[in-house]
Formats: C-alpha cells, structure tokens, sequence
C-alpha cells in the first residue's frame, strides 16, 4: 500500500514538521498487519513529498488475528489486494504513522496545523467500489479537484474490462489534518469491502476524525452508512466454505440474506439524519450500495430515486407486498401460517403484531438468514406468549419436511425465483403435495414490469439470485398446471404499481385447496382398489 | 433361604413336579406379578438375562438412592417405564419385575407394550401369604408390616381372573414353590419370524379366485402342479425347491376362489409355500363365522362357490384364513411380505394396528370419490433396510419404491397376475384370460403388455411410464426424498472406512447448497472427494515435492504408483444415459434431459442446453467406443476434469485474482519510482527498493500463474474434457479396476472423439475444422518407487510439468484402491508446482521468510477428510450402481458436501 502527500510553494518542507517525521531518515513503525515506511522522496522547499509505504505481511495479516482459527479462514483471505491496495488498513496506518499530525497538533511550532496549504495527495492503487465517480462525488465538495485514472483488471484479458481499482490524485487548498482525516474516514468508505474493523467504538472513531468536515459533507449519510456498515467475517459459515471448494466466491453462495447490519441501537449523534436508529440507516444503507452491485433493484427504482441514498428505507414495493399478502391471509381466514422462505423476516414481524396468527413458522433453508430472523425479530427478549406462536427452523423446499404440514396457509413470497426451474417440480411437490395448507400465497416479480426500472438494463433480472422472472402468462401458466395437478384453485392479484400494459410490478397468486377442510386432512393422496 | 435350602426345594420340586414350561414369545413385555416376598427377583434372576430385568426397586435406587424409598416410587416408574419403552423400541425382551398387582400399573404397562407393538405376558407369583411374610420378615431392608402384603395380596386375587382380558397374550401362574421352582421359561419364536427360510421365493400378488392364471403362472415359474383324482389342483412342488409366498386376496371376485383355495392350503400344508391374509380373506373369515358383514367386493361370489364345496372344505378354509399371520419376516430379515406392505416399525411386531396395516394399508379413514379408502402412500417414506414385497393395491406394472414393491398386477380386473421372484428380483406373469370383475374405478393399462416376462425390473419400467390417470392409480411419485433422510446429526455405515459421522451444522450448510444450487438429486450420484497435498517438502524454495508423495506411498508398502498429469481446469462429473428413455426409465427424469455434468458441490457447469450439447458429444465417443455394450449399461458416470478453469471460476478469477493482479501493477511503479528517487538522492532505501522490486516481480508471476487458467469459452468451443476414470454404470462400480485400466478407457473416448469430417458439420454452422477435439488426454507415469531411476525420472516429469507453470500432478497407488496395515490409503496425492502454488498461497510465498512460516501446515485433518470422503463417494457409487432407492444414494451424496464444508485450511 502507498500514498504520498506533496505540499508545494513556499517552506513546503513544513510538512516535515507538521508531521513529525525528520525528512532526511527513513523511519519504521510496525502497524498492525505489517512495517509502515515513511520516507520524503523530494524535500526541497518548493515541494515536498513524503511517501507512506506499509509492507504488508500476508501470513500475518491472516494468523496473527487472536482468537481465529486458521483453518476456519477464507481462502480470500490468503490470497488478497490488502498488500496493495489502498484500504482501511492503509487508513489504520495513517492513523497510527500521522496520529499528530491528524490531530492537528504541532507543539513546536503550533500556528502551522491551522494553515492552509496546497497540497496535492496520489493514492496509486485505492480500492474503490463505486469507481472514479464515487470518489469525485465525495473528495469534491471537500474542495478537492479529483483526478483519476481506472485501473484495468488486466491487460491481457481486456474482455475483463475495468477493475475496482483508480490512481487517485487529488489537488487544493487544505490544511494536513483535514487532508489526512478525510483519507482515513473516505479510504474505507470507497473501499466498501472487508474491513478490517475490531472493536466497536467505530463511531466515536468517525466522529473525532470527521468533526470538522464531515456535517457539512453532502452525502454524510452515505458516508456514515458506507463507512460503519459491518461485514460477517468470512469463512465461517459452512455455505462460505462450500463455495469456495467450488472455486466461487463466498458470497456466491452465502447470499441468502445480505450483509448484516451493526448492532441494534447503536447511537451515532446527529450525524445520521433525523431519528433513524442507525441500525435501520446502515440496513437502508447496505441494501443501496448493494444494489449498486446489481442486488435488488426495486428498492430505489421505483421511487425514481438514486440508489445511493441510505435512507431510501422502507422500499415501497417490498411493503406493499407484505400488506397485500396480509390482506389475503386475513381474508381467507388463516390462523396458523408458515412462511416458506422467509428471509431476514420481515413478514414475520407483520404476522407477529396481530395476535389472530396464533401459530407461525419461519422457514428458511439458509442458517444465516434463520440466525439473522432471529436477531432482528429481537426473539430473546419477546414476551412469553408473543414468544410462543413464533417457530423459526431450517427446511428446505426440495425435500418433504413433515413439519410444514397443518398450517392454514403457506406464504412463498419471493421464493419461486430463486430457485432453479427443474427443481420447481420439487417445490411444487413439497408445497401442494406434501404440506397441503388450504391456502398458498405466492408472490414473484412480473418480467414485463421490469422496463420501468430504469437501473435494469433490459433482459437483466431484478436480483443477482433469481433464476428466472416470469411474465404474467408464464406466471398463469405454473399458478394454472400446478393447481390443476394438486386439488387446488388459484385467482391471480397484482401487487404494487400496475403498467395498462404490462401489469403490475409482483404477481401474487392465491390458491386454495379444493378439497379444503379441516388441517388434519392434510395427507397426500393415493387411493386403493 | 439358604442356598442349601433352595436347593433342597429345589430337588424336591423337581421329583414331585414334572419340569413346566413357560411359553415366552422371543420379543414380549413380561410382567412379573406378585406380593412383595413372593420371590420375584430370585425368579428374574434365574429365568432372565441381567439386562432384560427392570426392577422397580432398583429404579428407586436409581433416583432416590434406596431401593425401599417409597416417597420415590411415582419417579422411579417414570424411569421404569422409560427404560421399558426404549428396550421395547428395540425390539428386547423385557421383564419388569414390580409388584404389579394393581390392575393400573399393569395397564400403564400394558400400553406401552401396545405402543410398540409388542406382546404382553404375564407369569403371576401367586404364592402362599405366609412364605411372603416369612420372606420379608427374614429381610432387614423391608419394614413395611403384614398389612401390606395381605393388602397386596387382596390385589392379586381379585386381578387374577381378568388378566387375560387386560392384554396379555398369556398369563401363567404359580401357585407354590414346588411349582416355581420346576419353571422352565421357553421362549418362542414370534409367528411371523421365519427369518430362518431362506429363500429362494416367487411371491405372487393377488390372486382373487383366479385359477387359471395361478396355474399358468406357477408352472411359468416351474413348478409341476399335482392334481388329485378329480384333476384339481392341490399341490404344486418345484424341482429345485423353490417356494412360493402368497401376498393374500386369494378369494373373492373371481371364478374360483374355492380352487385358488384347494392348491394355495395344499401348498402351505406341504411346506411349499407360505401366505399371509388379505383384507378378503379376514372377511371371508367373519362372513363364514357368520357374523354381519358387508356382502360386497366380491365376496358373494366366494361365498357361492363355497357352497357348492363340502362343509368340512368350508371348515378347513375358515381355519386356515384364521391361523394366517400378519405378515413375515424371511431371509435373516432381508425380505418382509405383507398384504397391503408393512412400515419398518412394524416388522416382526403383533399388534392389532400391526395386523390392520399389513391387511389394509395405512390408510387415513378418508374415502375417495368412488368411495374407496385413502391410503397414504407409506412406501415412499419406507426407509428399511428389509425389501418389502406386497400387493392389495393393483398398479399396472410393478416398480421398486424404496426397496418395496407392490406385485398385484389386478389380474381380476384384466391385467396380469405377476410373482417376484426372490432374491433375482425378477418379475414372471401371466396375462388376465379376461376381464373377471369391473373394477369400481377405472383400472389402467400398462402398455407394452406384449413385453418378455421374468424381465429385470429396471428394465420394465421403461415399457410403463402409465399416464396419470385422474385417480392417480399406480401413477409414481419420484421418490420422494424428506428432510429427515439428510439433516441432523448422521452416521453412514461404509464399506472401506467403517462408519462416518456428519455433524448436523455441516450437515445444515450442505442442506442449502444442495438446495439452492445442485442439480436435482436423481443427476447426483456423486460428489468427488477433496484429495490431500503431499507432506511438505523440506528443499528450499519449494512447499511440495514429488518425493514426499513417493515416500508416502512408499511406506504405505504401495509399490507401483501413477503419476497423472493435474488438468489446469475443474472437477467435473459427467452422467451420461445412451438415451433420454434411459434417463426416463433409470433416473426418472423426463424432462428429455439425458443426464448431467456437475462440479464437485453438484451445480451443473453449464445451461441446459449446452449440457445437453456436450452430453450428446460425450454420448457419441462413448458409444463409438462401444462402452454401453461392453459395460453393458445404459448409463455411464464418468470423473473428469473440465477445462478451462475460468469456464466455472471466471468471477472467482476477475474478482479475487485479477484484482490482485490489478491493486500489485498500480501500485508498484509509484512505489518504485518515489523509492528509486528516495534512493538517488542518497536516503537509505537500497534494501527497501529490492524487496519492493521483488515484491512487484512476483505480483507479475502471479499474474501470469492465473492467466494460465484463462482462455475464452463460446459455447462449447474452447471446452475441454479430460476423463480420467470410470465411476460406476448400472451394477458396477471401478474402484477395483487398476488406473491403467481407467486410463485405456479414458483414450478410448480421446479416440473416438475425433469425428469424421461427415460428423462435425452436425454440432454447429462453424466450419468443420474449427470444431476442435472435446476430450483431453491425460498424460501419465507409471513408476515403482522402490527404484530410485524411476523416481527420478517422474520427478524430472513434474519438474517438466510445473516449470511451465502446470498445475502439477496427482499421485495414485496404480492397482487403485488400496488397504495398509491402518486401513485406507490415500486414493491419490496431489503434489502441486511451484508458479501454480503463488495463486494458492500468495504471490510472495516463495520469499523465504514466508515459506518458512508457511511450511508449518497441519495436514491431518485434511487427510482425515479426504479418506472419509472417498470412502462416501464410493459408498454413494456402490449404491447408485446396486439401484437402491434414491435416498440411499442421495444420503452419501450428501454426506460428501456436508463433510466438505467442514473447516480445513482451504490452502491444502
């Protein structure tokens, strides 16, 4: 990793003193993960340039971590761009190299920090998810002029195009503190990836280092979002692992759910607009930047909105969608509903606030998404009684699992289009045939809606794990078949927006079982001579 | 008492009492019954093993601390019966020795006794009051007074005249000590515990008064049918002692239930054939005891043509129906007959819900539109161990459901009258002279009726593919797999490695990548398994070596060993059927699709439709080849590797390795250049710049080891195959076969694969020549490693091999799977080249300082793995190659992923 600050034009070589480093030696700091070296290249008086070389130690960066197990890391863990490019672990080295300087503090000679200076900072190799865009969205109004140059992933294989990585340079007017804490909060933001965050205090961290600049930023709330939002360490869950024996990316596998959120209740000031726990910002902020990656699409696009903004909270179609799917099991009477699929559990919720679902079962078959429903539904500390109508396990649509049998209704929103078509079979067999509720609610996105989200490039699907998303007809044709060959009926409702043309944007179907009457009638079919 | 005295009573008892025996069934729920001081424990003790008594006493023991603690007595039959009822679920005798002299302690035992479905016996110490008193007094621990035991013993007495009534199969009682003392307990088979006979069988399913069919199908079978004077049929003996095993439903419907009668009873009296009941024979039994019975299902005719007989026959039907037992275990237990099937917790159990399904089926007290009751569909969920031959519900043809098959072919509704003959598993029939009784619901056809009989069963099911019909009658489910056949802790029973434990959170992981991204489970017959590196080398500059691989095998007492060339691509395994009626017939698949190529996690590679592209490819070498008939199978799993390595890894390639790639070139020339200036203007950096300089040479080699594994792929135009052993076709597996032998195969498919020019303007509208060459030769070395030339020279081979950049070799015992003094040896060893290594371990490994940190690697747990991995592959391909039902197969499939995503440096 490296960095150099040059400052130019009369006594630049101030710097030195602003920083505490004598230009003429070359000095050696251990840093967490690595050696930092600080070394001027030019020291002359017009111009000076100190460089900021961390060696990072690979084998360390992976065993030095106390308390992991080895065995149980990530092979992307071994092999990374944490040596070179730069990331939070440049932004902690600064930190720990220039700790004076950030602080704006310079003892001998104390009218220096408050000076404005021209400076110009090259960071050669900055990790930055976003692009040269993102990083002149944020230097800019900082008085930055922003230039960059994006690094191609490789030479050789230009069919790979462009790679997370810029040279960046940037030039103005600005004193070293403000100048080095806008790198050390703004490097982990464009970085946006696997921090390398230990302890909690993050907040008070950002808080410090971003005080003088950081209230007045206008995409404050990105920053704070970006820059707080929590990774789950890799390589720990079992579906990580199994991705990578394939030669696939962790999250290839491990996206059931996405990225958790920082602890509940976790207080940042008036930093994060309005009343928004920063929980809910970061969720909001996570699911925006995820979609930048090509995650959910429907969030902010149909608000007609960036998808950069954190607060795009409460996605206007996903609540629509639970309330209409409410509507319908309320409608029909259902008392005791499982819900196939359900995520992080946002329906759950809904179910859980009216007490006439006396029993609800959470199913999902990732363990993390399980994990993650457990935490945001807070089920520790639910009263006893709300506790005992709630029932989270694993299971899976392409087995039969006796325990989703005599339920009222069975809820599949959002499921279908994750799973492969050939094994659609399977889960009709599992759902109709085998559980056998009186009501099925399914809800999958409409295809022919998709030309409304303007993020979508056309024939593009509205999440990185669906298999497929289906027209109205392609729709009518399953909903149809599969009703006809289990005993049930089924009527077709839209959900959200509806286009004249091409319909609304979720296809909800409602079937019910032909021969529905009591729960405890609920025994797949074959008859005897 | 003494033992001198006991022994004189015992003496004495025996000249006065002749010996009694005490009839005991060899699985039953004993209960001792007797005033305390009746001797209870003595008897136990003498007429029991030390584990099949539970004594009330000493579960007070057990939770009190004293065994006369009476304060403890509701806890302590708690455990009791606790303890009672997992002996019971085992299927042990038991022997509960307490008072049991209240009719409800007895009735608490009683049903759990019922809820295992096991027999009741009562042996009742009903002894003189004073030899109890006299007992008791003699005994320091018991203080309670003589009211207790006259209390007691007034118990006793007024239970004892309705014992029997209460459940027990049998009640003895014991009236004195002469008596008790001449007991000798005996303990008899169950009635439906013939695990003694062996075999062979021919099962024949529903007969229903068809005796012309009967006749016809048992001399089909070979047997010589006797005849009395009147020229019927009584008898029927098979030269090689064949036997048959009538599956119930003889009577009713047909023209001659009588004669179907006459020959079945000859049979079974000669000890030719054996019968359980049908639902209309426990009829025929109520109706000819002339109780009130529905007249219907064809019963009139029966009990008309019985009429027509003497009455003595009558009698010796009634009888013979009557004495008929639920079902039978055969053949040590590998082989259960039942009417209507039986589950595996009923097996070799009695009781009336034991009876009622193996007469009717599991049925739900639901009835059908036509009136007809709905069963639930057990099979499916059958999970035993025993093959289950049943009838009761007609199918068109036959076909295996989890081990079970269903034989009755509705011949009285005009379809055929079939037998299974056991252990071949064939299937023998007769077609319906013609229709003898309308069915209540339509009964479908099987096409094909025309079909050669005693054909394999597997084979059958290709003619019969019977359309769902709107009542579902015989239409097959896919076998059905459940949640229960994966999750949770498990422990699989292999061949060559013992038994194998998946620990339920990996088995959970594997659940959802099972779930979510493999193929359909009937495509998945198995997964590779990981392969543990070679030790690490000691020689500088190196973290693997082949001489850690020779010496390996070396000391394993392996001799001969091939080395094979390590593809720079993917694992793949490829299932290729002859045709889309194969993948119909044998995998149930009916989607057209004629089989899968799946990575080592069971995601297909590629798009259906290019899978299928490829698999016609493949499908054409190996029938050029000729290897379907001279495997003679209609499928073949063969285990290779797919090339190039981005076709699968491409995002995995641009987002971590490229990357790196990319962060190291934009990095580098500033660093140098600031450093290089540092330097020339005399700051101390000289060490500095070489490290870095050095550091940027390797981000380069880096980058050059991945690109090595990239090339672009349209279609399948770029794709390579390398196979590299045959896994399994229908009934065989290759473990077995020497890697030579593997590899002449694998050439083979490399041979046949080079089309004519006629042939390759069929693939694609790309000229002919540009249409290269699917398979891959796999480049080898055989070598001994005793001789240190040889060794010399297959090292030299991978120096060849890796200084290239390839990826390297893996290291096989050639004569394949091989057994040391400690059981498996490793199935091959990878030993990896050096560039290859930087995109595993880093690009700057090699620096010393790194290397020497890094060649302290555990590889325990990885060959751990890889040795109990390959011992579920192969479980799971012995498995798949024997048919057995799919969850048996998927179990091991499945166990494979979940022990793959146990935590192990995933650098090995």
């Amino acid at each position: 990793m490296f960095l150099t600050i040059t400052a130019r034009g009369p006594s630049a070589t101030d710097l030195s003193h602003l920083l505490h480093k004598h230009p003429d030696k070359v000095q050696q700091f251990d840093v967490a993960d690595g050696v930092a070296h600080v070394f001027y290249p030019e020291r002359n008086d017009d111009r000076c340039t100190v460089a900021l070389l961390v060696e990072v130690d690979p084998i360390a960066l992976v065993r030095g971590r106390k308390g992991r197990d080895a065995d149980g890391f990530s092979l992307a863990q071994y092999v990374n761009d944490r040596p070179y490019a730069a990331s939070s672990l440049l932004a902690v080295a600064l930190g720990r190299v220039f700790r004076t300087a950030m602080a704006g503090t310079c003892r001998a000679r104390p009218e220096l920090p408050g000076q404005r200076r021209p400076l110009e900072l090259h960071v050669p190799a900055l990790s930055c998810r976003g692009g040269s865009p993102l990083a002149e969205q944020l230097f800019a109004p900082l008085g930055w002029q922003v230039t960059t140059t994006t690094v191609p992933l490789d030479p050789t294989i230009p069919a790979w195009g462009d790679s997370r990585y810029v040279d960046l340079r940037l030039n103005g007017c600005s004193t070293l503190a403000d100048a080095l804490t806008q790198l050390y909060v703004l490097l982990p933001v464009l970085d946006g990836s696997k921090h390398y965050w230990e302890n909690r205090d993050e907040v008070d961290k950002l808080l410090r280092a971003g005080e003088r600049w950081l209230p007045g930023h206008p995409d404050r709330e990105l920053i704070v979002a970006r820059y707080l939002r929590h990774h789950r360490s890799l390589g720990t869950a079992a579906v990580a692992r199994l991705a990578e024996v394939d030669d696939a990316e962790p999250e290839a596998f491990d996206n059931a759910v996405d990225a958790e959120p920082p602890a509940q209740g976790q207080p940042v000031g008036d930093l994060s607009a309005g009343d928004s726990p920063a929980g809910s910002a970061a969720v909001a902020g996570s699911a925006g930047a995820g979609s930048t990656e090509g995650r959910s699409t429907e969030a902010g696009s149909t608000e007609g909105r960036s998808t950069t903004g954190p607060l795009s909270a409460g996605s206007s179609l996903a609540d629509r969608r639970r309330a209409e799917v409410l509507a319908v099991l309320r409608e029909v009477g259902a008392t005791r509903v499982v819900d196939l699929g359900c995520g992080e559990g946002a329906l759950l919720r809904d179910l859980l606030a009216d007490p006439v679902f006396t029993r609800i079962v959470g199913a999902d078959v990732s363990p993390r998404a399980l994990d993650l429903a457990a935490r945001r539904l807070d089920l520790d500390r639910l009263p006893e009684r709300t506790r005992e109508r709630l029932q989270l396990m694993q299971s899976s649509l392409t087995y039969r699992d006796e325990r989703l049998a005599g339920f009222d209704a069975a809820v599949l929103m959002e499921v279908l289009e994750h799973v492969d078509p050939q094994r659609l079979p399977a889960v009709a067999r599992t759902v109709f045939g085998w559980a056998r509720p009186n009501t099925v609610v399914v809800t999958t996105p409409n295809a022919e809606y998709n030309v409304h989200y303007k993020n979508l490039f056309p024939g593009a699907l509205r999440h990185r794990d669906h298999r497929f998303e289906w027209t109205r007809e392609e729709f009518a044709d399953w909903t149809q078949d599969t009703a006809a060959r289990y005993g049930y009926t089924v009527r077709v409702l839209p959900v959200g927006d509806v286009d004249p043309q091409l319909g609304p944007s979720t296809q909800l179907a409602l079937f019910t079982r032909t021969d529905a009457t009591t729960a405890e009638n609920n025994v797949p079919r074959r008859t005897e001579q | 008492m003494t033992e001198q005295h006991t022994a004189a009573v015992r003496e004495t008892a025996a000249q006065e009492t002749a010996v009694r025996e005490l009839a005991v069934p060899q699985v039953a729920l004993v209960l001792l019954v007797g005033v305390s001081g009746s001797g209870k424990s003595t008897f136990a003790r003498r007429h029991f093993g030390r584990f099949e008594v539970i004594s009330s006493d000493f579960c007070r023991g057990l939770v009190a601390d004293d065994e006369n603690d009476q304060s403890a007595t509701a806890t302590a039959f708690g455990l009791l019966h606790h303890i009672v009822g997992l002996r019971l679920a085992a299927h042990r005798l038991t022997v509960v020795d307490a008072t049991n002299v209240q009719r409800e302690s007895r009735a608490g035992l009683v049903a759990l006794a019922r809820e295992h479905d096991v027999l009741c016996v009562a042996i009742v110490l009903d002894l003189p009051e004073h030899v109890c008193r006299e007992r008791n007094a003699s005994r320091t621990d018991r203080t309670f007074g003589p009211q207790v035991i006259r209390r007691q013993r007034d118990q006793l007495r007024r239970s004892l005249p309705s014992l029997k009534r209460e459940g027990f199969r049998r009640v003895h009682v014991l009236k004195d000590l002469a008596e008790v003392e001449a007991v000798r307990i005996v303990r008899d088979r169950l009635l439906t515990d013939l695990r003694h006979e062996t075999g062979p069988f021919d099962v024949i399913g529903d007969v229903h008064g068809c005796l012309t069919e009967l006749e016809q199908l048992l001399e089909k079978l070979g047997h010589r049918i006797v005849r009395d004077q009147a020229g019927r049929a009584v008898d029927a003996a098979h030269p090689e002692g064949r036997r048959v095993v009538f599956l119930g439903d003889l009577v009713d419907r047909g023209p001659d239930s009588p004669g179907v009668l006459r020959l079945a009873m000859g049979m079974v009296g000669a000890g030719r054939a054996f019968a359980v009941p049908g639902n209309h024979e426990a009829k025929l039994v109520r109706a000819l005891r002339g109780r009130n019975v529905q007249i219907r299902h064809g019963l009139a005719q029966t009990l008309e043509q019985l009429a027509a007989e003497p009455k003595e026959f009558g009698e010796q039907v009634e009888r013979f129906c009557d004495a008929l037992v639920s079902h039978l275990v055969l053949d040590d237990g590998r082989l259960v007959v039942a009417h209507a099937g039986l589950k595996q917790a009923y097996q070799g159990r009695a009781s009336g819900r034991v009876r009622s399904f193996a007469l009717y089926g599991d049925t739900t007290g639901e009835t059908d539109e036509y009136g007809m009751p709905v069963r639930y569909p057990w099979a499916q969920e059958y999970r035993g161990t025993a093959t289950v031959l049943y009838g009761h519900t007609p199918v068109p043809s036959p076909e295996w459901v989890n081990n079970t098959l269903c034989v009755d072919t509705g011949c009285v509704f005009g379809g055929r009258l079939t037998a299974c003959r056991y252990p071949e598993r064939e299937l023998v029939s007769v077609p319906a002279e013609r229709v003898w009784y309308e069915p209540v619901r339509p009964f479908p056809r099987a096409e094909g009726d025309d079909r050669t009989d005693a054909e394999r069963t597997g084979e059958a099911e290709t003619n019969s593919a019977p359309q769902g019909t709107a009542t579902g009658i015989g239409r097959r489910e896919p076998d059905v797999l459940d949640l229960t056949d994966v999750v949770g802790r498990r422990v699989i029973e292999t061949s060559h490695h013992g038994r194998i434990t998946v620990r339920a959170e990996h088995a959970a992981g594997a659940l959802e990548v099972m779930s979510r991204f493999a193929l359909p489970p009937q495509w998945l017959l198995y997964l590779p398994p990981t392969m543990a590196p070679c030790a690490t080398s000691c020689l500088p500059d190196m973290l693997e070596h082949p001489s850690e691989a020779f010496d390996a095998y070396r000391a394993d007492g392996v001799r001969e060993v091939i080395c094979q060339e390590k593809h720079m691509g993917s694992r793949a395994v490829v299932l290729v059927c002859r045709d889309a009626d194969v993948a119909a017939a044998r995998f149930g698949v009916t989607d057209g699709s004629t089989g899968a190529v799946h990575t080592r996690t069971g995601r297909p590679f590629l798009a259906p439709e290019p899978t299928e592209e490829l698999l016609g490819r493949v499908r054409a070498a190996v029938t050029a080849a000729g290897l379907f008939d001279e495997l003679g199978s209609g499928w073949l799993l063969l285990d290779c590797e797919l090339l190039p390595w981005s076709a699968k890894a491409e995002e995995l390639l641009r987002h971590q390795y490229a990357a790196v790639g990319a962060a190291a070139r934009a990095v580098f020339p500033a660093a140098l250049a600031a450093l290089e200036t540092a330097d020339s203007t005399g700051l101390d950096v000289a060490e500095l710049l070489a490290r870095t300089r050095d550091r940027a040479g390797n981000a380069e080699s880096f980058a050059a080891a991945y690109r090595r594994y990239c090339w672009p792929v349209d279609g399948l135009h770029g794709v390579e195959l390398a196979p590299f052993q045959v896994l399994a076709c229908e009934g065989r597996t290759f473990h077995d076969r020497d890697h030579g032998w593997h590899l002449a195969v694998a050439d083979r498919l490399v041979e046949a694969d080079r089309p004519a020019e006629a042939d390759r303007t069929a693939g694609a509208d790309r000229p002919a020549e540009a249409v290269p060459g699917l398979f891959r030769r796999t480049a080898r070395r055989v070598l001994d490693v005793t001789d240190p030339a040889q060794v010399d020279e297959a090292t030299g081979w991978w120096h060849h091999l890796t200084d290239g950049g390839g990826e390297g070799m893996v290291v096989k015992p050639y004569a394949n799977l091989a057994r040391g003094r400690r059981g498996l040896i490793q199935p091959g060893i990878k030993v990896r080249g050096r560039e290859y290594l930087r995109i595993i371990y880093g690009p700057d490994y090699t620096a010393p300082a790194n290397l020497k940190r890094l060649r302290n690697r555990g590889l325990g747990r990885k060959r751990s793995l890889a040795l109990r991995e390959y011992a579920l592959g192969l479980q799971a391909l012995e498995r798949a190659a024997a048919a057995e039902p799919l969850w048996r197969v998927h179990e091991a499939v499945f166990a494979v992923l979940a022990l793959e995503s146990e935590p192990v440096d995933p650098r090995l």
